[in-house]
């Protein structure tokens, strides 16, 4: 019985969150790498771009809330979601046409396009804060939870409550549609093959008669989709603040290169290895302990390695290791 | 011939504000113009010289106000009674771990090495926090509505200035010993990383900072205000400038800060310049343009970039150092990455890359900007919402949102001379 709380007790607190985190994180990293493998810089308004797409499918629920739409049990931003992806890929085209393909006509070093990117960062955090304020907003709606610790523990009788949150349950849910639609476009249609091509070796991929500002423009409007997705989902799970998605911009960095910039695959696993390591080391395991040990054994302390503040340096830490041992990343990626 | 005519607008700017709003105002803002060109140098040494893409600035700044604290506050005698000697001790055990972890890697090899490592670090990690964890806490207990850290030295202020450029370059020198021999990308995110984490370090680590309580009252270089508003011979020098004793004071304050900033960054655009035309200079521009062929001519590339890495981080240490100074007191919460990694970037791509006197300028007129942008939007958003009808939640929104203009300006100030003047107002010559 103890063997069954204590995992009940690491599920509820380590596991499930982690892996709605990881989610989260991979969808960002996945939007950072393509950047970086189509276009070839790394992106530094990846964060704001997250923010942007939240912040207008949070207006939309809104407006959806004020008109009576609902999705039931389901959060109306669910409904809002397309609207957002919308917005977010009209801006992010827009800013590619007026800022940044003169840099790739000019054939600018990747580093100054890292540089223009920080000026758009600006741009965007400024437009998100003039929009919709600093402030912390909620958008969540419907039922809360899948699974409630109280019903879990009566459905059960153990000692544990075991919460399943709707979030949580739809943050699993569409990302991974989310992934297996990409990974279907990048395999199998004839555009994904054409970015692919582009991404290995940009001088053949053009000799084959690859249009590249077609390539750029799909990146451009899956990178958005996907910022959109992930910037919604933390969202839902957490709340809105602007500030903290500028934040983000460090794990979901640190999960594309982890996983290897510029491989998919790699922003995926890099997403949940970072997730899982932050939630492990900022946990108190003292509960899970006190179940396993005889109580003579029991710990005293909370047994947390960190407290959660410092969980930027674990995704930090992570990263360094990582740089050092392998420096393209745990999946392959590639080196500029 | 350029270089004079900006630095004179720049300087009409200032004296506009003088006129226009209040000298006292005017002043505010130049005090902290002088230590943002401080910074503003500082990321030159690395972006401008050496191509060095460091944005954890904000770490480095933090670094030195850290330094203001544990210089020039009053030690807390209690504190250090109850448990300063153990958490030296538990630092001295977590510093052990860390060498004995990397002596460990180097002399094992295959799965022995992973072992032996992860033993190390598990074994000297809980050896840490035994001892570390009672000796925090019995700090923190010690009056920590005041006190409840180890406080500081005890010594004259000033001093903390070249600490907090030692305390920086220290950061640096852990930093660029781990990334810099990788790419570009990655000691950018590399440095990302630290910067927060120093941040963090400083909110929760209450016994060193006293975190997101504050530290106020750091002893001042110059006079208070109201001792000058008290003398009486104060009192009657100034009384033919036509202003009260209160204004007088303030403005007598302002200028001795003033003066001390000026010496400092004097001091180092001189030393900058030297530097920057030395033999040592143009080996660091000749590593910038082409790596390969400095690599080829013998120079070692990864030390020189070290080297430029941590003299840029200790100017900004330093910088971070008189900002302290300035306010008067450490408030960790208030770093942000916008206000002190990516507005230095700005100041400096404005200014001009490569540039010292570029930098400087880029310093002054965007701290202006990012300061006069508020009190400027305020009139645009008055002019354009004037039609509204009052009261209008569109126009209360639009007024309310003047604050996050400055954000959007600069970011349309970097695009627009990224684009328009890659190189800067003052380009490299």
């Amino acid at each position: 019985m103890d063997i069954l709380n204590a995992l009940v007790a690491l599920l509820n607190f380590v596991v499930i969150p982690a892996t709605a985190y990881g989610a989260q994180l991979a969808l960002g990293a996945l939007g950072v790498t393509l950047i970086y493998g189509i276009l070839r810089f790394s992106n530094f308004a990846h964060g704001d771009t997250m923010a942007f797409g939240a912040m207008v499918t949070i207006l939309v629920t809104w407006a959806m809330q004020g008109a009576g739409i609902s999705l039931g049990p389901l959060p109306t931003a669910l409904l809002a979601l397309p609207f957002g992806i919308a917005a977010t890929a009209l801006l992010v085209l827009g800013t590619d046409k007026i800022v940044y393909q003169f840099y790739r006509r000019q054939k600018a070093k990747p580093v100054i396009l890292v540089i223009v990117s920080m000026g758009v960062m600006f741009v965007m955090n400024g437009l998100v804060r003039f929009v919709i304020g600093p402030g912390d907003q909620r958008f969540a709606d419907g039922e809360r939870f899948i699974i409630s610790a109280r019903n879990f523990k009566e459905m059960t009788g153990l000692n544990e409550g075991l919460a399943f949150k709707t979030t949580q349950g739809i943050t699993i849910v569409t990302a991974v549609i989310t992934v297996a639609a990409l990974f279907w476009f990048l395999n199998r249609t004839r555009t994904g093959k054409s970015m692919r091509a582009f991404s290995d070796n940009e001088d053949l991929a053009l000799l084959s008669g690859i249009n590249p500002e077609r390539v750029v423009m799909v990146t451009w409007l899956i990178v958005a989709a996907l910022a959109t997705i992930a910037g919604v989902l933390y969202g839902l799970d957490k709340s809105f603040k602007p500030f903290v998605y500028l934040q983000l911009l460090l794990p979901v960095f640190a999960s594309a290169v982890v996983g290897g910039l510029g491989n998919p695959l790699g922003a995926i696993g890099g997403g949940f290895v970072i997730a899982f390591s932050e939630v492990t080391v900022t946990y108190a395991f003292k509960k899970v302990l006190g179940y396993l040990l005889p109580d003579s054994l029991a710990p005293d302390g909370l047994v947390q390695l960190l407290t959660t503040d410092y969980k930027f340096a674990v995704s930090f830490a992570i990263l360094v290791i990582v740089l050092l041992i392998k420096p393209t990343g745990l999946f392959k990626g590639k080196s500029i | 011939m350029r270089t004079y005519i900006l630095f004179g607008l720049v300087a009409l700017l200032f004296i506009g504000t003088g006129f226009v709003q209040s000298w006292n105002t005017s002043l505010t803002i130049l005090n902290m113009g002088l230590i943002s060109a401080i910074m503003a140098l500082g990321v030159n040494i690395q972006w401008g010289y050496a191509g060095l893409f460091n944005i954890g600035v904000m770490g480095f700044v933090a670094l030195g106000g850290l330094a203001t604290v544990l210089v020039s506050m009053p030690p807390t005698g209690e504190a250090w009674s109850a448990g300063g000697v153990r958490i030296i001790a538990a630092l001295a055990m977590g510093a052990a771990t860390v060498i004995a972890a990397v002596m460990t890697y180097a002399r094992t090899s295959g799965r022995r090495r992973a072992i032996a490592v992860l033993a190390v670090i598990t074994i000297g990690f809980v050896l840490y926090r035994t001892l570390f964890d009672p000796a925090r806490d019995a700090i923190e207990a010690v009056d920590p509505a005041s006190t409840g850290y180890l406080g500081g030295l005890g010594l004259p202020v000033l001093l903390a200035w070249p600490v907090g450029g030692l305390l920086a370059a220290g950061a640096a020198w852990i930093v660029g010993k781990t990334a810099l021999g990788l790419r570009s990308d990655y000691l950018a995110i590399a440095t990302l990383g630290i910067a927060e984490i120093i941040i963090a370090v400083l909110k929760n680590e209450d016994w060193l900072s006293r975190g997101v309580k504050n530290v106020n009252g750091i002893p001042r270089p110059v006079p208070y205000e109201i001792d000058l508003q008290n003398s009486a011979s104060f009192v009657e020098r100034t009384a033919g400038w036509g202003a009260s004793p209160e204004t007088a004071s303030a403005i007598t304050v302002k200028l001795s800060y003033l003066g001390l900033f000026a010496v400092v960054l004097i001091a180092l655009i001189w030393l900058s310049q030297r530097a920057l035309n030395s033999p040592w200079g143009r080996m660091m521009r000749a590593i910038r343009d082409n790596e390969v062929a400095a690599e080829a001519m013998g120079k070692d590339v990864t030390a020189r970039h070290l080297q430029v890495f941590i003299i840029g981080s200790a100017v900004c240490g330093i910088a971070g150092a008189m900002m302290t100074t300035l306010d008067g007191l450490l408030t960790p919460g208030t770093y942000q990455p916008l206000r002190f990694t990516f507005l230095i970037w700005v100041m400096v791509i404005v200014g001009g890359s490569g540039n010292n006197l570029g930098a400087v300028l880029g310093g002054f007129l965007i701290w202006w900007l990012w300061i006069q942008v508020e009190p400027l939007g305020a009139g645009l958003m008055g002019i354009i919402t004037y039609p509204m009808a009052d009261g209008s939640f569109l126009k209360g929104h639009l007024m309310e949102s003047v604050q996050h203009m400055r954000l959007l300006t600069m970011g349309v100030i970097l695009l627009l001379v990224l684009r328009f003047s890659p190189r800067g107002l003052l380009p490299e010559k």
